[in-house]
């Protein structure tokens, strides 16, 4: 299974990390770190593969980004590859040619494709049509939520409750 | 209230706290802590959109800059039960991203979770889903089993799938749960929607790397998706889990190997095949026909221009390289150029293939191609190659070493490697040789010379380890040394000073040993002159090794050998014109011209001899380190008691007596001493030790850590007495008045320095670093790498296809081996409880056993499992090999916590059995099966009992007939 997955810049800002195992904050930092130094420090042209640890961790680096997934010694690192790139492309689809900026202003969006592209450490759903859609579908949800919840009419009737 | 409203109006979005962020880039700490403290005032707000906005910033800080939030997980818990779906999805976010198995609060949001799960909204679902699979701890999975149990039939394949997938989290913190789940989890596996098929086997897949022996019985499920499914997900999937089983299962292995094989030849997916190549060459290596075509494609993946295929062709060599040797000779090529790869990771995999490749006939060449290359490397790779070789020789006491003169030289030149940071490594495998193998410690003595002779070498503090190995080896085994007046400087160089304490203190005692040794030659030698000169070989009889040649032989060169007086007062004058700083020594002292006997044993060169080690242990023997001054000090106390009786000695010279003299006997006695054997030490020895009568030990030992404070034990891998030698005089003469009472002291003395020994080779650290560190090679590298690697080819080619065995002009030496083993025993790897939970809740749900039958001996486990076979053969037509898969596919069924019952058995199979399994077993035996199809549809309970009371007559192979 992916124990965790983490996009770093090249020049070492963490851009999202999602944690399927539990790690405490404290090793999370750790890992952060250490993987960044192990991973931003290869040159182009080498294997996307790092054994780290115990366990294996897949990167690709896509323009500015590095994404990078750890998974158990048997795991199958072709495959982990083209998540990785299932991700971007569905990241691309969705935000309409995805760069770094994108990423960082609309983190939590990140977030949620990613949790329909993985659950549980697991791929879950390899379509990008069906992610796109459910991703729309629950932006639209959300957006009625908020249109309601952001009239001042609303905020003043709430406070003055 | 107002501040409420100011707050809402004027609170930061994400949005502005990202710019801020972003515009703040110098004084970004302060910006963050500023940020959250607003933060921290805004999430108290009743305003559930404030609060949101603030727990949603706040969880961009916690994941992109660590910051702590566990402070905030109430409010979390607060939002997740807001209704708008908005919030919801903030506070879930939250919650999967920082809750922990510690987080109290998680109690708390049970009944959220449960709400959320039974939501007609299938997006409030799945957010609960994805944050339960997360945060789930023992108490949530236990509460939340029945709403996950439902939805893992959900009509909806976008919730069936997710709950699928997240069952993998309840098993691992609730193992009951699979008594309820279980069941329907493999239902899935029969599932029309693709994507919950996929998760099903993803979870299956993680089920059976943990516990491959549980999920046997659902091998023909697997096999109907391997052969069926077009999926590579499902078939990556699939391929593993029986990678995990065929190995339990040899019939099973048989029957999947043709189909797994199939998809390595025709896929044109990468991952898919990898895969295959990968199962085959782990688990269905005796295939082979299978391993052929794997090694096909390995080569495919070896000469491929993408680095990532190399490296997993590479990785996948390794795997098969033990059991088919032949598969790295074919792609030798290949390999021995990774070693020069730009990639680090390539290059480490192909030295690693090598390692597997080196046996006892190639292992002089494969070690001398990679010394010369390891000369040419970085340091860190350089250090990756010496390591690889220092355990590859190392292994299984030597194993692959037939000539240990060659070993040790090599381990000679290893250390002088300007990268070389194996210290500790060397210095345990030359005190290692040097205590197993006899006939290694001539040429471990000249390498130990080589080495300490070497002043250059004092100054690289990652040699100081390989040093101490070193003098402590020339000390012990000195009756080897062509010269151990050259020795003793050696010993006593000035520049020793650059040593740390632990280790000068090692050079202390070697240098006491030699000049026991050399008083002791000196005396014996003349004695023999004096008393019986026709038998010299008395001289030897006395040494540690009175049975082996060499030692002979050495003691015959050091009676032949015309001693070179120069030749040590040149080396010694160079070292100390190095660093004079610290002691002057007298030149003038040493004799150029003395009149040496035969031996070098004269008068005055034993004489040169103490005053040498009075000169250059003097100082010490005010050393502040303790253990530097006693040493020094014993020292100093000896030579000065000879001192004071030497002159009485030569004056008698010509008919040698021992009247009056003290010195002779203790001389004659801590030699004695000193040629007690020492031998290796098994790493359990001291369990054997019984423990005394009335000697109480504690279960804890806190407060002895406390009292005990930083000192160390001495491990239990240092050294000892060994078994002292036949032939030599063990037992001190107890009633011999002052003599005897001089001698007991000094040989109590030298065992404690023994018993030390092991302190000494502890670990120190390296403080003193000196600025005259050799230079490393000048890295020329990449440019002669290329060249170097054309030549390694050639070298190997010839190494490596050699298939003949030289002819070793000498047997292989004896190697000391201890009958209880060398190593450690490694406990047992206990299961995890859960594991084992989990195991057994799959069992009794798999095995039919709904009632939980408590612990199970042994015994009837392995009755049960013969009663299987025996019964097969009722069930089934006979056939031979049936009785052998009782006994397969339960290879561990002596784990105590398993619980299959006796009767697990009992329609098991039937109850997983697919159709299509059906068909197929009825056109073998179509009369039985009509009477089983029509309990198909029964209920699970009701066939058990209607079977139970035949259970002899329908009890069921553990995997149907067809499959194998």
């Amino acid at each position: 299974m992916i124990h965790f997955v983490l996009l770093i810049s090249r020049q070492g800002k963490v851009r999202l990390t999602k944690w399927y195992s539990p790690y405490s904050q404290k090793e999370r930092t750790k890992v952060i770190r250490e993987l960044s130094g192990v991973i931003l420090t290869r040159g182009p042209k080498l294997c996307n593969f790092v054994e780290w640890r115990g366990y294996k961790v897949v990167y690709k680096r896509y323009a500015s980004l590095y994404f990078c997934m750890c998974i158990d010694q048997d795991d199958n690192e072709l495959e982990v590859l083209e998540i990785i790139h299932h991700f971007v492309e569905i990241l691309d689809r969705y935000f309409g040619s995805v760069c770094e900026l994108d990423l960082i202003f609309n983190f939590h969006k990140a977030y949620y494709v990613l949790d329909e592209l993985l659950i549980a450490g697991e791929l879950q759903e390899s379509s990008k049509k069906t992610v796109a859609r459910l991703i729309a579908a629950q932006d639209s949800l959300v957006e009625t939520a908020k249109e309601e919840a952001s009239s001042i009419s609303n905020i003043i009737a709430q406070a003055t409750k | 209230m107002g501040s409420s409203i100011m707050d809402s109006l004027f609170q930061r979005s994400l949005e502005d706290l990202i710019k801020g962020i972003r515009l703040n880039l110098l004084t970004e700490p302060t910006f963050i802590s500023k940020s959250t403290d607003d933060i921290r005032r805004e999430i108290k707000s009743t305003d559930l959109h404030t609060k949101s906005v603030a727990l949603q910033k706040l969880t961009y800080l916690s994941a992109l800059y660590g910051l702590d939030m566990s402070w905030a997980a109430f409010h979390v818990v607060e939002l997740m039960s807001s209704s708008a779906f908005a919030h919801k999805k903030i506070a879930y976010l939250a919650a999967a991203h920082s809750f922990h198995a510690a987080t109290d609060v998680s109690l708390l949001t049970t009944h959220q979770f449960r709400k959320d799960l039974n939501s007609a909204n299938p997006f409030e679902v799945s957010l609960a889903l994805h944050c339960f699979s997360i945060i789930a701890t023992p108490h949530l999975a236990r509460e939340l089993t029945p709403e996950i149990f439902t939805l893992l039939s959900s009509s909806k394949p976008s919730i069936g799938k997710k709950a699928v997938a997240v069952i993998l989290r309840v098993f691992s913190q609730y193992p009951d749960a699979a008594r309820v789940c279980f069941k329907r989890l493999v239902e899935n596996l029969e599932s029309s929607d693709p994507h919950t098929l996929s998760a099903a086997m993803g979870v299956f897949c993680e089920l059976a790397v943990k516990d491959p022996k549980s999920y046997l019985p659902l091998a023909p499920e697997f096999y109907r998706i391997l052969v069926d499914s077009r999926n590579n997900w499902v078939l990556i999937k699939a391929v593993k889990i029986f990678g995990k089983l065929a190995p339990l299962e040899p019939r099973l292995a048989m029957r999947v190997v043709e189909p797994i094989c199939e998809y390595m030849r025709k896929t044109g997916a990468k991952s898919l095949m990898f895969e295959c190549v990968r199962t085959v060459v782990t688990s269905l290596a005796e295939y082979e026909s299978a391993v052929k075509l794997a090694v096909v494609k390995i080569r495919e993946l070896l000469v491929d221009d993408d680095s990532n295929l190399k490296y997993l062709g590479l990785q996948a060599l390794t795997v098969v390289a033990p059991k088919h040797l032949w598969a790295v000779l074919e792609n030798k090529e290949v390999v021995i150029k990774s070693l020069s790869d730009a990639d680090p990771n390539i290059k480490l995999e192909s030295l690693r293939i090598l390692m597997v490749m080196v046996s006892e006939r190639n292992v002089a060449e494969i070690s001398r191609v990679l010394v010369n290359y390891a000369i040419k490397s970085d340091p860190e790779f350089c250090n990756e190659i010496l390591g690889s070789i220092l355990s590859a020789c190392s292994r299984n006491v030597y194993e692959i070493i037939e000539d240990f003169d060659w070993y040790v030289s090599l381990l000679g030149e290893m250390s002088r490697i300007p990268h070389c940071q194996k210290g500790e490594e060397i210095e345990h495998q030359l005190i290692d040789i040097g205590m197993r193998v006899k006939d290694a410690r001539l040429q471990l003595v000249r390498v130990g010379r080589d080495l300490l002779i070497d002043p250059a070498l004092l100054g690289n503090p990652f040699l100081h380890r390989i040093l101490s190995a070193a003098a402590w080896v020339s000390g012990e085994y000195v009756e080897f040394s062509k010269n151990p007046f050259e020795l003793m400087e050696a010993l006593l160089q000035p520049r020793i000073s650059l040593l740390p304490p632990s280790i000068r203190a090692v050079y202390v005692q070697s240098a006491f040993k030699v000049l026991i040794f050399c008083l002791h030659s000196y005396l014996f030698y003349r004695e023999t002159i004096a008393c019986s000169p026709s038998s010299p070989d008395n001289f030897v009889s006395e040494s540690k090794c009175p049975g082996s040649d060499s030692a002979i032989v050495a003691a015959d060169c050091q009676q032949d050998e015309v001693f070179n007086p120069r030749a040590s007062n040149q080396s010694f004058e160079d070292a100390s014109t190095e660093d004079v700083e610290d002691i002057t020594v007298t030149h003038a002292q040493i004799p150029n011209s003395a009149s040496l006997g035969k031996d070098g044993f004269t008068h005055e060169s034993i004489g040169n001899l103490l005053n040498l080690i009075e000169v250059a242990l003097g100082p010490l023997s005010g050393s502040r380190e303790v253990e530097i001054q006693e040493r020094a000090r014993n020292v100093l106390g000896l030579i000065e008691l000879i001192k004071q009786e030497l002159p009485g000695l030569v004056k008698k010279e010509g008919n040698f007596e021992r009247e009056g003299l003290k010195f002779p006997k203790i001389i004659e006695l801590m030699h004695d001493a000193f040629s007690k054997e020492l031998g290796p030490v098994a790493a359990n020895a001291q369990e054997r030790v019984p423990i005394p009568d009335g000697l109480i030990l504690r279960e804890n030992l806190g407060d002895l850590e406390m009292i005990c404070g930083n000192d160390q034990l001495p491990t239990s891998s240092s050294f000892s007495f060994g078994i002292p030698h036949s032939k030599e005089k063990v037992g001190l003469p107890q009633s011999k008045g002052e003599s005897s009472e001089a001698s007991t002291e000094s040989t109590s003395l030298l065992a404690e320095h023994r018993k030390l020994h092991g302190l000494y080779y502890l670990p120190s650290e390296k403080n003193d670093v000196s600025n005259d560190y050799p230079p490393a090679n000048d890295p020329k590298l990449q440019d002669n790498l290329n060249d170097d690697a054309k030549d390694l080819v050639k070298l190997t080619e010839q190494s490596l296809l050699q298939k003949k065995k030289p002819n070793h002009a000498k047997p292989r030496p004896v190697v000391v081996k201890l009958d209880e083993g060398d190593e450690a025993p490694i406990a047992a790897k206990k299961l995890e409880l859960k594991e084992d939970l989990l195991s057994g809740a799959v069992r009794d749900v798999l095995l039919g056993n709904e009632a939980v039958s408590t612990s199970q001996s042994n015994l009837t486990d392995k009755s049960s499992s013969k009663r299987r076979g025996k019964e097969k053969l009722n069930t089934d037509h006979p056939s031979g090999p049936k009785e052998v898969l009782g006994d397969v596919g339960n290879p561990n069924m002596g784990n105590p916590s398993s619980r299959r019952s006796k009767h697990h058995g009992h329609g098991k199979e039937r109850r997983h059995r697919s159709p299509r399994k059906k068909e197929k077993e009825r056109e073998e035996n179509g009369q039985k099966d009509k009477q089983k199809s029509s309990h198909r549809h029964n209920r699970h309970k009701s066939r058990q009992r209607a079977e139970g009371p035949n259970n002899v007559v329908t009890q069921t192979p553990l995997i149907p007939d067809f499959l194998l």
